[in-house]
């Protein structure tokens, strides 16, 4: 059954009436247009459909849409005001943490709400609290590099 | 290959039509195309290029930008970028003023597919070449235009000048202007030394790069269409498996799903993924399994009994005398499991028929293939069929395989609507063409100053990649059994799953075989694992790697094991040598890399920050074959499932990497994807032997696994 949500999407305010059980990933991607949040493994254990709600990163394929209703949910589209990109997103190209890119959404959004709660967070910090974003093309190295370099 | 239609229209006129379609289609200005004769373009597999290939490598417009086209797909590996600055530097003009069209088989010169760290060293000269013929068209328009000798001009920034009356200059778009020149490529024009290079070289970031932090990239999955169905395809519960019965009813009650059970394709589609899934669920199959005992523990006996009689290489002197040399004879058996590519975009494609041409975008390394493929499975014409490869989210091999893209096409074509097709994660990892299962076994020798004096080394069902001799043995042989890739590339095959290629396709297996066996000698006549190694090869780059390796890493020599934890491995591979230094611990019974110093020699480096980051990515990966990245299977069935149970590297896992390039310029650009990943697995496995004397002979090195070999 729809239902009717609404909630604040990249600081604007939005409502959709959509069947409350589908999952955010896919409205996101579908519905509302904004396919940089990527499926990668639909269980919650890669990543890639990392989305920050109310400042803590999410796994969105494995949120039902009705659970944002009333909250604040921020995507990798939301992430540079304009044309000025985020610093995670020039740290992310100055240090060469990007390849096949399809993954990178998730790390970024990942690490934007880590560094929300830890803004100082440590080599050591980070790394753990990456541990769960996959990365195949193996990039670690760069990424690493470019959330301490925020951080810092 | 592929439907040709055109036959009865004789080649010179096919020629000319062909190219007058391609100039309408792209533009006037000045165009260079392929010729099958030159030198530069033959070299990517002669024979196997279709003859309706007429596309052209690279287009400069009337305003002075360039485009060039390649036939290459970018899945991460930074050849877009790489492929550019060649093509810059060669004509003289702006990194910026370049646009790379890859992997379009209406727009592309025709390839084989991006595999086997080709894109620089293949594609790349031969684009080169035609930059450098472009520049020659250009400087020749350029005299007669300002009236000057040839000789006199400089090229700088898209601008030719007279370099004695800079005011005498004129830009490439102004020479395009109003032209329409097309040349066929002749290989004639001389390419760029490195001392002339401005562009090639020099470190450079991604030209994709934004777009891929913005969230701006388009998939295949990212691409929109009014009327797009998500496709969810039936699959087998085991390969091998054969329907029985199939009730579909209730998948066909849920509003808006499609279902096709046509030309052998079981699907259901819907305009939200979710719901086709659901759909997907709700049919009830029946299937007849074909039982099988094999599984991930007895494939190993199996391969070794069934396999065919071998090839031989590489010959050397002859294995009796060599055996009767040798004062030690070691014997050994090294193993490796089946391997997933895992992707983070798994499988996707989108196809769309409009007008009797069928289009289809698809994440893959092979788009001419599989235009020949969609061809091929709907009988059309292979003009008839277009493939465009939007950005791939990686790929390493396992996107030369797939059923996705004429999946895609078949349902397109049937239900007259923009499908895509797409695997869950679950299907990623049953569908792959997983990197074969392997057995080494080799039989070698020393005499008593620690001289190399018997090779025989005999390969099972992984294929030959890496398995060359860089070492300075008398009596070597090196003999392969069986097909690594039966059931992708036709053929007989021992593997009871479809097998193919993955990230340097062998030689990771074959390098950890050989390169343990190397240490197992060393550590047997005390001798240092690097001495040993430079006293047994005269190869001069293997040599200059290893050398540099170690100084970077301040290695200092001693006998394995020596309590420390350090390990050697070296390799070539794609013309590339790379040489790395392994330093390990145990935690909880686990290794844990703590540091690997790596060489690379790979002639002429286009892009130094992209190749630096290829290293270590090829490294890191290779920790995932090394120590945990293993398929559990019995019969055609599959038990990994997802990445709880296939654990792929993760940041906890990552090491101090300190990668860096041994310069060689003397050499044409070689292999950069893959090499580095080569010596991961020997490295570390002679690492652990270092540590403790513990001697692991199958990959991955789980705890379980040095637990055992430490107990005997």
């Amino acid at each position: 059954m729809k239902e009717t949500i609404q909630f604040t999407l990249n600081g604007k305010p939005t409502t959709i009436e959509v069947e409350g059980d589908r999952t955010l990933l896919w409205v996101l991607r579908t519905d509302l247009g904004l396919t940089g949040t990527k499926f990668g493994c639909g269980m919650g254990l890669c990543g890639s459909c990392t989305v920050v709600v109310d400042r803590k990163a999410v796994r969105s394929c494995r949120l039902p849409v009705r659970n944002v209703n009333g909250k604040d949910v921020m995507t990798v589209e939301g992430l540079a005001q304009g044309d000025a990109l985020h610093p995670l997103q020039k740290a992310f190209l100055e240090y060469g943490a990007v390849q096949c890119g399809f993954c990178t959404p998730g790390m970024l959004m990942n690490a934007y709400a880590l560094l929300l709660q830890n803004p100082d967070a440590t080599r050591d910090e980070i790394i753990q609290g990456m541990d769960n974003n996959l990365c195949r093309c193996s990039a670690h190295t760069r990424i690493v590099q470019a959330i301490e370099s925020v951080s810092k | 290959m592929g439907t040709d239609n055109s036959k009865s229209i004789p080649e010179s006129d096919r020629d000319t039509l062909a190219r007058r379609d391609f100039i309408k289609m792209v533009g006037g200005g000045i165009v260079v195309f392929f010729a099958a004769d030159s030198t530069a373009g033959g070299a990517q597999f002669p024979g196997m290029r279709q003859e309706t290939d007429l596309n052209a490598y690279l287009r400069i417009a009337q305003d002075g930008k360039v485009t060039v086209f390649s036939g290459k797909i970018e899945m991460g590996q930074g050849n877009t970028t790489a492929l550019a600055q060649m093509a810059a530097d060669e004509l003289g003009t702006a990194l910026e003023s370049v646009t790379m069209v890859m992997g379009d088989t209406d727009l592309c010169p025709w390839d084989m597919g991006t595999f086997g760290s080709m894109s620089i060293r293949v594609y790349g000269q031969a684009m080169r070449a035609a930059a450098a013929e472009a520049r020659e068209i250009l400087l020749a328009l350029a005299a007669e235009r300002l009236r000057k000798p040839k000789s006199r001009l400089g090229i700088e920034n898209g601008v030719i000048f007279d370099t004695e009356d800079k005011t005498a200059r004129v830009t490439f778009g102004q020479l395009a202007q109003g032209r329409k020149i097309t040349r066929k490529l002749d290989g004639k024009a001389a390419l760029k030394p490195p001392s002339q290079f401005r562009i090639m070289g020099k470190p450079t970031a991604r030209l994709d790069g934004v777009e891929k932090v913005t969230g701006k990239a388009k998939y295949t999955g990212d691409l929109r269409f009014p009327d797009l169905l998500y496709a969810r395809v039936l699959r087998p519960p085991a390969h091998g498996a054969k329907l029985k019965s199939l009730d579909v009813s209730a998948a066909q009650k849920i509003p808006g799903v499609t279902v096709v059970n046509q030309d052998g394709i079981v699907a259901v589609l819907h305009a939200d993924s979710e719901t086709a899934s659901k759909a997907l669920a709700a049919i009830q199959s029946e299937y007849e399994a074909q039982e099988s005992a094999l599984d991930e523990n007895t494939i190993f006996e199996h391969l070794v009994k069934t396999a065919p009689q071998p090839r031989s290489l590489d010959p050397r002197g002859d294995l009796a005398a060599g055996e009767k040399m040798s004062e030690t004879v070691f014997e050994e058996t090294y193993l490796n499991g089946y391997g997933a590519h895992a992707p983070i975009e798994t499988h996707t494609a989108c196809a769309k028929m409009e007008g009797g041409k069928m289009t289809v975008w698809a994440s893959t390394q092979t788009p001419f293939m599989d235009q020949s493929g969609i061809a091929g499975a709907l009988g059309m014409p292979s003009e008839s069929v277009r493939v465009i490869t939007p950005l791939v989210g990686g790929g390493f091999g396992g996107k030369s395989a797939g059923t996705h893209v004429v999946e895609a096409a078949r349902l397109a074509k049937i239900t007259g609507k923009t499908v895509q097709v797409f695997y869950d994660r679950e299907e990623e990892f049953f569908m792959t063409a997983y990197r074969p299962a392997a057995v080494v076994k080799i039989k070698s020798g020393i005499d008593g100053s620690g001289r190399i004096t018997l090779w025989d080394y005999n390969v099972y069902c992984a294929g030959d990649r890496g398995s060359e001799q860089y070492y300075d043995v008398p009596h070597s042989l090196i003999r392969t059994y069986g097909s690594a890739m039966g059931g992708m590339m036709g053929g007989p095959s021992q593997h009871p799953i479809l097998t193919g290629t993955w990230r340097a396709p062998g030689a990771n297996i074959n390098i950890f075989a050989k390169e343990s066996q190397i240490d197992i000698m060393a550590a047997k006549c005390r001798m240092d694992p690097l001495e040993f190694r430079l006293k047994n090869t005269t190869d001069a780059r293997m040599r200059r790697v290893l050398e540099a390796a170690a100084g970077r890493f301040g290695y200092k020599p001693a006998a394995a094991p020596s309590g420390r934890g350090v390990g050697i491995g070296c390799g070539i591979d794609a013309g590339s040598y790379v040489a790395q230094i392994a330093e390990i611990e145990l935690n909880s019974g686990a290794v844990r890399v703590r540091k690997i110093t790596a060489a690379q020699d790979m002639g002429i480096c286009v892009n130094p920050k992209g190749a630096l980051m290829q290293m270590e990515g090829c490294i890191m990966m290779g920790l995932g074959y090394t120590l945990t990245e293993d398929i559990s299977f019995r019969g055609g069935r599959i038990f990994t499932s997802n990445f709880h149970n296939y654990r792929i590297p993760r940041f906890s896992m990552l090491p101090e990497i300190d990668a860096f390039i041994v310069k060689n310029d003397e050499l044409d650009p070689q292999g950069c994807g893959e090499p580095s990943v080569v010596p991961v697995g020997a490295a570390v496995a002679n690492a652990l032997f270092d540590l403790n004397g513990t001697r692991v002979f199958q990959m991955p090195l789980t705890p379980e696994r040095i637990r055992a070999a430490s107990r005997s």
